[in-house]
């Protein structure tokens, strides 16, 4: 058992489990404990519009943790990861559409008010079930699984590599993105599904409901990254590495490249998807603006930011880049685009290893002159 | 370049039948936009054998390994392992798993990964995705990759990373690897490619050593290689290909004074 | 092109004009009194007056006819009629602008229906005789529409002394829809026989009516045939329609991506910024429009795209050069960060624009040459917009294989794109050769937006939805060849269209994006791969 766990979760790594364990107290006690215990007044509240923002922070860092195991382990640079978190997004908020009940606008018990709206007598047949949370739970996961699982047979099949892949994962979320603007997808078109009132009836607008989905998305992110790990540093995980670098000889060694590329782009998705699903209820909304292609390409810079093939650098990237985006819309709205754009270049050019790789320069150049003093004593 | 005026003539392996052999081409022919990389070629391996093949460049040597290995698809002909398995139905993997190993002209290893990590990643075992997430080393396992360290000469060097390792390292660490996946056919395309001469002397006794070495079951091995000393310290039968096909086999003397062979390589 | 778009203005300015200039009669009394006689105590004075001017066929009286008509034609105290436009005033007679008529003096001359009735009449019998073929054109239709007792004789009587072929036809269609309702059967049958030929969804519809009422066997199997045969014409022009729509379409896709296969097709560099270079482009187009208004005299308006298209090539061109000397090459052999640092390229060039110009749309007008379209049968117009976009592109498409193929600049490039250390060693600069091939790639895109500029409206992200289209097209064409992101854009531009009325906008574009994800698995190398030896270890 303890050989078990040194190899699949690197219990040996001193260094990583003492930032889990310091981000774990960060986000799972401090941050819940400011926000309930000091008085309104006080310095040290934490306000209650953080709480989402800071979930919502945390969502976009689990789609970055999915998208740097399929890029950053297995050399597949998908470009449509955000209709995997759109998807799972949906699932979750057709959950909450149904349970709004008879509280719609129109008081229709069946049927969401946009379905009365268009006029429409039934539910469509793949909205039955969704009432029920496990089964909406089971999709989060489902849908864009088997999604991934089709699209990525196709496309691994073929041996779509590189920058094709790239392109084609593109096309798959814009042509997504038109299928549920129509109304007709029966998916609220533009709007999208919004209005939401409660979660396994919870009421959403409480701040303890808010409290309650933000430790949730803090445990599905420590729980992913866990998982995660777990996988690079199995034997697949190095295949995966190995396939990334000479895709070509893998096969050679009697690898299925097709196999470790779907598993871990299927793997991906899914976390992508449950990402989706923490982020809805906490926004409130989820429209089809959510698979537009740039959105996903800006996942993929979160990563680069953070230093892709770390797992952890995906999870500091998108903070910082989502913490960046939030204070300068705010601070000075037309820099934004500057500043990500900027970001976009400077990082691919002059930071490929992103953030994880500066730290680890700065820790060797650290490390080195140290180590000079200690042979001089020796 | 030549030559019409040459008759062309049955390649020897034409007449043998695929009962038998370990490897088996027959009237293979791949063509790249009209230009023919392998014509009509016919060659047999048996088993235990230790075969080398030599020709100029452009005679089609890389493109038969690839037809061999399932990179590139034959328009015509037949490739049979063992007698039987038809190779050009399968993909890289399934010939891999088969038991072909191929180390490849330009030294492919996995220089992100550590020496000891290349070595694992192709040792003989499943190769499904579910049994490799949950693989774990056995001592057995561990003891065979230090056994194939130390023949190649890397025990010292296990931690390192493959890519900081010097071109002649590459090249033994390569062959290491097909060690671990413990295959029936070796096909090394010019393993001494780059390599000192002490290098290559090395190289041939470890090639020598391998096709000796049949405790294992019968281990064939197909050895590509331009430098010809190298050829003649291996001892084994010649096939010269030439344009694609197969035009002369036998010893390396033989083949030396084969007037076809001399007008080959040294034009007329 | 440019020689192309020349010949258009040209042939704008000599053809398409009205023939308004027509000869002056020489001064008449009757002109004068029957114009005087106009503003009669009662309408039958007036009808008197009206038919008399008719009679007289002179020309001028067709503006003051129409004027009477329309309720702007006045009488002043003295008795001397004015026409009343916009507020200014002419002299009935003479045409003269008159500046000291004051509203509160002038009196209306009033008509009537059977005023009108007979205005109608003449007016159109005026048009018959007009020196320009359109006019009589519409004057013959006019009257055949509106079905006046005694209009087949007066159009068979023109009839014979036409000679324009186009209005022949027409008076004649115009003539068998009247001869239809015809006591006469031999008449009937003769215009049955005629309107056969026609292709306006109109006359079937007057052919089952006359199905309807008709007891003749013989006149009924004419009409029949003649419906039939109608029907299969409506059916080609609608799909003519289609096709041309999607070929328009097609042009339209094909010159956003040519731009792109040169950058990625010949280069292998992903610019996900090639998007913004057609939005420069378009940006250019509206600039220099600008300019023309504001600088140069309204004459010449009309040349401003002419001018608009090498000014867009060479500002996207440089901003193209600068793009690749700065950055691009310093990612040659990195694909994915090519595109993404491209894609921060693509996000502050939208951003600048959006600084200096704002983010609402900017209007760029379509010339005056390229307004409008030729109508063609069956309710269905070729717009002229469209047309010289169609042929634009093709001229952009022949004179860049052109220069591929021949020109010294064209043979380098593609020895750089096959073989870079061998054609650096022939004393290729190849450094030049990447910055000038981007700067083409980079100012034909730029080429483009001054193209879509006359379609649609211009705004910082005009770009963004062309990228996504314009990879797929050289995708689906097959990287590297010119001919293949002709096929390919012309394909899916067809189909998107011909999808269109079945599946609507959205879903057919929708159904395109799944087939080339679809085919793109069966051929990933597109419709022209380049097969040869795998370039991979």
């Amino acid at each position: 058992m303890r050989s078990f766990a040194t190899r699949f979760l690197l219990t040996d790594d001193r260094r990583f489990w003492r930032g889990f364990a310091l981000a774990g107290a960060l986000f799972l006690v401090a941050v819940p404990l400011l926000n309930l215990l000091p008085g309104e007044g006080s310095a040290l509240h934490l306000p209650n519009y953080m709480i989402p923002l800071l979930g919502k922070y945390l969502c976009y860092a689990l789609l970055a943790l999915a998208l740097d195991l399929v890029w950053g382990y297995a050399g597949v640079l998908s470009l449509g990861h955000g209709a995997f978190f759109a998807l799972g997004g949906y699932a979750m908020g057709m959950y909450l559409m149904r349970e709004i009940g008879t509280r719609g606008v129109y008081g229709n018990p069946l049927l969401p008010d946009f379905m009365v709206f268009l006029a429409w007598k039934d539910l469509p047949w793949y909205w039955t079930g969704f009432e029920h949370f496990p089964f909406a739970a089971l999709m989060i996961v489902a849908a864009p699984s088997i999604l991934a699982l089709v699209f990525g047979w196709l496309a691994f099949r073929s041996r779509i590599t590189g920058v094709y892949l790239s392109i084609i994962t593109q096309v798959m979320t814009y042509a997504l993105m038109l299928a549920f603007f129509r109304n007709e997808m029966g998916f609220g078109g533009n709007n999208g599904l919004t209005d939401f009132k409660d979660i396994l009836g919870f009421d959403l607008a409480s701040p303890a409901t808010k409290l309650g989905l933000y430790v949730a998305t803090v445990v599905a992110l420590g729980l992913s990254l866990l998982l995660c790990r777990f996988v690079v540093a199995s034997k697949l995980g190095r295949v995966m590495m190995a396939m990334r670098d000479a895709e070509g000889r893998v096969r050679f060694l009697g690898y299925s490249v097709t196999a470790t590329k779907l598993f871990a782009f299927v793997l991906s998705a899914a976390l992508a998807g449950l990402a989706g699903a923490l982020y809805v209820p906490q926004v409130g909304i989820i429209n089809p603006s959510e698979f537009s292609p740039a959105n996903s390409i800006e996942v993929a810079i979160w990563v680069a930011v953070g230093g892709r093939g770390t797992l952890v650098g995906a999870i500091l990237g998108a903070l910082a880049v989502n913490a960046a985006k939030t204070w300068l819309t705010d601070a000075v709205p037309e820099a934004w685009l500057f500043f990500l754009g900027g970001l976009f270049i400077v990082v691919t050019i002059l930071l490929p290893d992103g953030l994880m790789g500066l730290i680890k320069r700065l820790r060797q150049t650290k490390a080195a002159p140290e180590a000079a003093v200690e042979k001089k004593h020796a | 370049m030549p030559d019409e005026s040459l008759p062309i003539d049955e390649p020897t392996g034409g007449s043998q039948s695929a009962a038998g052999s370990i490897l088996y081409l027959d009237g293979v022919t791949v063509s790249f936009d009209g230009f023919k990389a392998l014509n009509n070629l016919s060659l047999v391996i048996t088993p235990g054998e230790l075969r080398t093949v030599i020709g100029p460049n452009g005679a089609g040597k890389t493109t038969m390994m690839d037809v061999i290995t399932g990179k590139t698809r034959p328009d015509a002909g037949d490739v049979l392992f063992d007698g039987r398995v038809d190779l050009t139905k399968l993909d890289e993997a399934a010939i891999a798993n088969l038991g072909i190993g191929r180390k490849f002209q330009k030294p492919t290893v996995f220089e992100k990964l550590s020496v000891e990590d290349n070595l694992e990643l192709a040792l003989k075992g499943p190769r499904g995705t579910l049994a490799t997430l949950l693989f774990t080393l056995s001592a057995e396992a561990k003891d065979r990759i230090d056994q194939v360290l130390h023949l190649v000469g890397l025990a010292a060097k296990a931690s390192l990373l493959a890519g900081q390792l010097s071109h002649g390292e590459k090249q033994w660490l390569e062959i290491g690897m097909l060690l671990m996946q413990d295959q029936r056919l070796l096909l090394l395309d010019e393993p001494v490619a780059g390599l000192t001469d002490a290098e290559t002397a090395a190289t041939a006794q470890l090639i020598l050593d391998l096709a000796r070495d049949q405790s294992l079951g019968d281990r064939s091995l197909v050895v590509v290689e331009h430098d010809m000393e190298f050829v003649r310290s291996l001892g084994a039968k010649v096939t010269v290909l030439h344009e694609g096909s197969v035009l002369a086999e036998g010893s390396i003397d033989a083949v030396q004074n084969n007037p076809r062979v001399v007008e080959v390589y040294l034009g007329r | 092109m440019k020689a192309l778009r020349l010949v258009l203005v040209l042939a704008s300015i000599l053809c398409i004009r009205p023939a308004d200039a027509w000869a002056a009669d020489a001064p008449s009394g009757d002109f004068e009194s029957a114009v005087k006689a106009l503003n009669g105590d009662s309408y039958d004075d007036k009808i008197a007056a009206i038919e008399a001017l008719g009679a007289l066929a002179d020309g001028r009286a067709a503006p003051v006819l129409q004027a009477m008509l329309d309720g702007h034609l006045a009488a002043l105290p003295d008795q001397s009629l004015v026409i009343s436009e916009n507020g200014a005033y002419r002299d009935a007679l003479t045409g003269a602008i008159l500046n000291d008529v004051k509203a509160d003096d002038l009196s209306d001359i009033t008509i009537n229906n059977r005023v009108r009735g007979v205005l109608d009449g003449v007016l159109g019998q005026l048009s018959l005789k007009s020196p320009d073929p359109d006019a009589r054109r519409k004057a013959a239709q006019a009257m055949a529409d509106r079905r006046t007792p005694g209009a087949a004789e007066v159009l068979r009587a023109m009839l014979a002394g036409e000679t324009d072929a186009s209005v022949r036809s027409t008076v004649e269609a115009a003539l068998g829809t009247l001869d239809l309702l015809s006591p006469d059967r031999s008449r009937r049958l003769a215009a049955i026989a005629i309107l056969a030929g026609s292709s306006d969804p109109n006359v079937k519809g007057q052919l089952e009516r006359l199905q309807d009422g008709e007891k003749d066997p013989e006149l009924r199997k004419a009409a029949d045939k003649a419906i039939a045969s109608i029907t299969f014409r409506l059916t080609l022009i609608n799909v003519g329609a289609n096709l041309f729509q999607g070929l328009s379409l097609g042009s339209v896709l094909l010159l956003a991506a040519i731009g792109l296969a040169i950058t990625f097709g010949v280069m292998g560099v992903i610019n996900m910024a090639h998007g913004e270079m057609i939005m420069l482009g378009a940006y250019t187009a509206y600039v220099v429009q600008e300019a023309f208004v504001a600088w140069l005299p309204p004459t010449v308006i009309g040349l401003y795209l002419v001018v608009a298209v090498p000014i867009a090539f060479l500002a996207t061109g440089l901003v193209g050069i600068a793009l690749e000397r700065g950055l691009i090459r310093f990612l040659y052999g990195r694909p994915l960060e090519t595109l993404l640092s491209t894609w921060g390229i693509s996000l502050i060039l939208q951003q600048v624009v959006r600084s200096i110009f704002g983010a609402p749309n900017k209007e760029v007008a379509n010339p005056a040459w390229m307004t409008g379209g030729v109508d063609m049968t069956g309710g269905f117009t070729l717009t002229w917009n469209r047309l010289v976009i169609i042929l634009f592109c093709l001229a952009v498409l022949g004179i860049l294989a052109a220069v591929l193929r021949y020109s010294r600049f064209g043979l380098q490039m593609r020895a750089v794109a096959q073989n870079r250390p061998m054609a650096a060693a022939m004393g290729i600069r190849t450094g030049r050769v990447d910055a000038l091939t981007f700067g083409l790639g980079s100012g034909i895109a730029g080429i483009a937006g001054v193209a879509l500029s006359q379609i649609g409206n211009v705004s910082p992200n005009l770009g963004q939805g062309y990228i996504v289209d314009s990879f797929m097209v050289v995708v689906f064409g097959g990287v590297g060849s010119l001919w293949g992101t002709l096929l390919g854009a012309t394909s899916l531009g067809v189909v998107n269209k011909l999808l269109e009325p079945y599946a609507g906008a959205m879903l057919g574009k929708i159904l395109v994006l799944v087939f080339i994800i679809l085919f793109i698995q069966k051929r990933p190398r597109g419709l022209f791969a380049l097969k040869g030896r795998s370039i991979e270890g």
